[in-house]
């Protein structure tokens, strides 16, 4: 029996048959159990009903990207399963569970050299009065994965807790069945022991964790559009900001969220919106706005497939170009990217802290990878960067709404202190505020809204640095996760490789690139987009100081760490 | 809402023949669309009861079709067999479509079905004047109790679910 | 707009495509695509020349679910695009098809102007009182105190009339159908089509997945109790008192369609170029 740091599963099926619901179940029994994990999802285009995958990496370690195969797959039925069949990557040591009546497996399963083994889930829960076929193979999933039937009903009992006895009875039994029907099968796998901690365990989504980050930065009010991915981000927030006295206000588009957002924040009440490629382009007219005024606001967006429509409900890194150089004229503004789940907490407050300080608006480039992924991890430590506006309190003589000062923040008087009033403007101001069309002013007041930014001491937090060795491979986002994995498979070949995955992608970090990159000499980019977009913006902002190669590939399927760690492994 | 103010007016028995047409049309065409509306939300045992209830309302229609001979009962229908609301046979059935709906349920969808264009043949027969439309209308009212007696006789083959047969666990899909 | 005096024979299934629709079953939608199609048919249009505009939403996957031309647009803005198309193409049938989130929150200000500017266009609203493509948040049709995860006990804010605003802003055609009645809705269609001006039909159409409490509709919605009027005060007074089940033509104006004149012209560019000239 292999201990293995790291064990897949997938489940699918469709139609009602909760394939879902059980993969949730089994990651929370395994973070119950002390395990880490990250549970995704990938469906048809039905609203309901329609054929679903639920992918489950559990480990040992915090997991942050999918696997290159999965170890084990149950298809509790294969209807339109054959959608899948790229993402689903199996080999022959993939284990498949499959219902004889449950349709042919696809293509993809029966050339692939994965074993198959029938079990009869649907036959075996119709046995069971009120008996549901996904129940079945969490019962077969847990006895294969060396969970125990108590562990995996916990979290099914608290899912049908207001569904009553009889629904409760039934999937104990059906789980209890699964188990019985798995004794026989020969599964070699399991996972190594967890390692004892005393921290506390969460489970959430990237989503949930960019809301609670922006709670933890100061955000007390919201403006809410809905659009996926990134409705999570507002649903979460909802009812939990009027818990801590902030507000969420729908709007009726994007155009208005982000100048509610806007006004919020004039009065003094620091404000986020969140949304995707599609609405962000709404926003990007008020985003000059706020930045010329100097007004702070952050603006979550949970990247999909693009351009237009796209794909909403996959994940993609293209909208790079319009958050960092979408803005007409010159507009300076702080673009940010989390790079797994948990990252997504501290990146979004990090980013209402940096943009509440600087006064300016902050991009936060999240992805549907990690918006709409579940992990189990610990809780997060709790950091100090909690917005710090510079208010104008005590004003006497004319108040200077955009003094020139040494750190270029110059002081926000809030609306109803006395002496402190003026007009916010998109106009190109003078230092007061007010209207000019001087050559002085306007460079003077570019200069403060750069400079207040590029002088700005961002610290480590700026880009994560791992490791030594004259490879880089410099990534950013969700793939930061597959990019780690890699290197530590190739330090396993004797390949010495570092990554270097920036969380703050503008303003640029000249001095900190070099300093990263120091004793370079070859540089992988690797990233998920058609038109090199972060190549293009590396070689635009930074001096790369070895040849470059760029390993890109648009969405819909994530970038693996197999595939990483061969693009290192072949370029000696 | 008067009971009778939405059906077509029948004055003769081609007109009797192109409504009663249309009907079994309108069916197949209702049945169809179930059936696809399953096959796309992974229910293919539905998929095959609508295809099978497509195919017998078919055979019906064109027993009606033969019955009209030489008139152009197509085209006949199309002018007058317009049902208004709350009386077609074929009106409102696809709302009670449920992506998880059971073999019962189809069944049920169909015996409602059968049961409007029956009272709505009864009503012929008991107003109809001309005594060759009276004549067929009762013949089409002996074929329909046929398809309810059929119906029911398939019912007793399929149980009514249990409450639970609408669960589904996993959470709505947002596509855009 | 192009009818025959005679129509062809063509039938509704003339106007479906092959693309099973993702609605789900039970949606109303499935039967407003069974309206469009009987309009169509009735009004002998040839498929090729009408145009189905949508933004985004579940009701705005219907173009392709047509056999017409269509354009499935961004999300609020097909009344905008729908005016370019027919302002240039007066040859065309334009039909805008939308729901109550895409129209009326995102679109309602083109809203407002498509009825002020009353181009020759049918605009019709499947209105269901929720965004269902989003799983589930309120529109501006919703009630007050719908519960959903966004807007816990419900937004507070009560739903406006579209209708009236409809009215105010200069429609030309105003009706109300529900989607249950597939053919009452075809004929009310097919009129706003042969209306000249901006036709707007709202069809209540219920979302089975997100307002199963929405069944009910069945039993409440009635025909207009009184004929269609071509008064404005008097529709205003009617529709401003309407509680949203009323079905039928509520209202037929007389307002010339806004059509630029454009086409051939005797100048050319050389004579524009004397402009130039020393």
């Amino acid at each position: 029996m292999a201990a293995l740091p790291s064990i897949s599963i997938a489940i699918v099926g469709s139609g009602g048959a909760g394939a879902l619901t059980t993969v949730d179940c089994l990651l929370e029994a395994a973070s119950a159990a002390g395990w880490h994990g990250l549970f995704t999802r990938t469906m048809g285009p039905q609203i309901r009903g329609g054929e679903a995958a639920g992918l489950l990496r559990l480990a040992v370690h915090p997991v942050e990207s999918l696997p290159d195969q999965f170890d084990l797959l149950i298809g509790i039925d294969w209807l339109n399963a054959h959608r899948f069949g790229a993402e689903i990557k199996v080999g022959p040591q993939t284990l498949v569970i499959s219902d004889p009546r449950g349709g042919e497996p696809p293509p993809m399963v029966k050339q692939s050299g994965a074993r198959v083994i029938e079990v009869p889930m649907k036959d075996m829960a119709k046995a069971i009065p009120g008996g549901r076929p996904n129940m079945i193979a969490l019962g077969i999933a847990s006895r294969l994965m060396g969970f125990t039937i108590e562990q995996v009903f916990v979290p099914i009992e608290k899912r049908l807790a207001d569904k009553g006895s009889a629904a409760i009875e039934a999937s104990l039994a059906g789980i209890k069945a699964g188990f019985g029907a798995a004794a026989d099968i020969e599964f070699d796998k399991r996972l190594a022991k967890p390692v004892p901690s005393t921290a506390r365990r969460w489970l959430l989504s990237g989503n949930e964790a960019t809301a609670l980050g922006a709670l933890r930065g100061g955000i007390r009010f919201a403006a809410a559009y809905p659009i996926t991915p990134a409705t999570e981000i507002l649903e979460w927030l909802a009812p939990n900001l009027a818990k801590i006295g902030g507000t969420l206000l729908q709007a009726e588009d994007e155009l208005a969220a982000i100048n509610m957002i806007i006004g919020s924040s004039y009065g003094g009440t620091p404000a986020l919106t969140a949304t995707s490629g599609p609405g962000l382009s709404l926003m990007i007219e008020a985003l000059g706005l706020a930045t010329s005024a100097e007004i702070p606001v952050v603006v979550v967006d949970v990247m999909r497939g693009g351009p237009s429509t796209g794909i909403p409900t996959k994940s993609e890194q293209g909208d790079l170009n319009i958050a960092i150089f979408g803005l007409h004229g010159d507009a300076p503004h702080l673009v940010l990217a989390p790079q797994s789940v948990g990252d997504c907490l501290f990146t979004t407050q990090w980013a209402t802290y940096l943009a509440e300080t600087l006064q300016a608006p902050a991009i936060v480039l999240s992805d549907q990878f990690m918006g709409q992924s579940r992990a189990a991890l610990e809780r997060p430590a709790d950091v100090a960067f909690i917005g710090a506006r510079a208010i104008a309190t005590e004003i006497s003589g004319v108040y200077k709404r955009h003094a020139l000062t040494a750190n270029g923040v110059s002081l926000m008087a809030i609306p109803g202190t006395r002496g402190g009033q003026y007009t916010a403007d998109g106009l190109t101001h003078s230092e007061r505020g007010t209207p000019t069309s001087g050559a002085d002013d306007h460079l003077a007041q570019l200069d403060k809204r750069r400079d207040k930014l590029d002088h700005f001491n961002f610290g480590d937090h700026w880009a994560s640095v791992e490791g030594a060795g004259d490879l880089a491979v410099i990534t950013w986002g969700s793939l930061t996760g597959a990019a780690r994995e890699a290197a530590g498979r190739a330090k396993t070949d004797g390949i010495d490789a570092r990554v270097v995955a920036p969380r703050l992608l503008a303003p640029a970090r000249p001095e900190q690139m070099m300093a990263a990159l120091e004793g370079v000499k070859r540089i992988l980019v690797v990233e998920q987009t058609h038109g090199r977009q972060f190549h293009k913006y590396l070689r635009a902002h930074y001096d790369l100081p070895a040849p470059v190669r760029v390993f890109h590939r648009p969405g819909p399927l994530p970038i693996t760490a197999g595939e990483i760690h061969r693009a290192i492994a072949e370029w000696r | 809402m008067s009971k009778t103010s939405g059906n077509p007016k029948v004055a003769s028995l081609n007109d009797l023949l192109a409504v009663a047409y249309q009907i079994e049309i309108d069916a197949v065409d209702r049945y169809h669309v179930l059936a696809d509306q399953m096959e796309t939300h992974n229910n293919p045992e539905l998929v095959k009861i609508f295809r099978d209830l497509a195919r017998a309302e078919g055979i019906h229609g064109e027993e009606i079709r033969r019955l009209a001979g030489d008139f152009d009962i197509v085209g006949h229908a199309r002018k007058i067999a317009r049902f208004g609301r709350g009386e077609s046979p074929e009106e409102a059935d696809m709302s009670s479509a449920h992506y998880m709906m059971t073999p019962w349920h189809a069944l049920q969808l169909s015996l409602s079905g059968e049961k409007r264009a029956l009272a709505y043949f009864i009503s012929i027969v008991e107003t109809a004047r001309d005594p060759k439309v009276k004549a067929m209308a009762a013949e089409l009212v002996l074929e329909e109790t046929e398809h309810v007696d059929l119906v029911h006789r398939l019912l007793r083959r399929y149980p009514q679910p249990d409450q639970g047969w609408a669960e589904d666990l996993d959470p709505a899909a947002s596509q855009e | 707009m192009n009818i025959a005096v005679t129509p062809p024979a063509y039938t509704p299934a003339d106007y479906k495509s092959d693309v099973k629709p993702i609605w789900c079953p039970g949606c109303g939608d499935y039967h407003v695509l069974m309206s469009f199609t009987r309009a169509f048919a009735q009004l002998g249009l040839m498929p090729e020349e009408v145009v189905v505009v949508s933004g985004i939403g579940c009701s705005s996957r219907i173009p392709a679910y047509t056999n017409c031309y269509g354009f499935h647009g961004v999300h609020g803005r097909s009344l905008a695009l729908a005016a370019g198309l027919k302002v240039t193409r007066p040859d065309l049938t334009v039909v805008v098809a939308s729901g109550d989130g895409d129209g009326y929150s995102i679109g309602g200000n083109h809203f407002l102007h498509a009825c002020r500017r009353n181009v020759d266009m049918t605009y019709v609203v499947m209105d269901n009182h929720i965004y269902g493509m989003t799983k589930g948040q309120p529109s501006p049709t919703t009630e007050p105190e719908f519960d959903t995860a966004l807007t816990p006990g419900g937004t507070k804010v009560p739903p406006f009339h579209p209708l009236v605003v409809a009215l105010a802003s200069g429609a030309n055609f105003i009706a109300r159908c529900y989607s249950g009645d597939a053919n009452a809705t075809a004929d009310v269609l097919a009129a706003a089509i042969r209306h000249p001006g901006f036709s707007f039909v709202e069809i209540l159409s219920p979302c089975v997945t997100f307002r199963p409490d929405e069944k009910a509709w069945k039993d409440l919605v009635r025909p207009a109790a009184v004929a269609a009027t071509s008064d404005q005060a008097k529709a205003a007074r009617r529709l401003m008192a309407d509680d949203g089940f009323n079905i039928g033509i509520l209202y037929r104006g007389n307002r010339t369609p806004f059509q630029p004149a454009s086409g051939a012209s005797d100048i050319d560019l050389s004579a524009l170029e004397k402009d130039f000239e020393l």
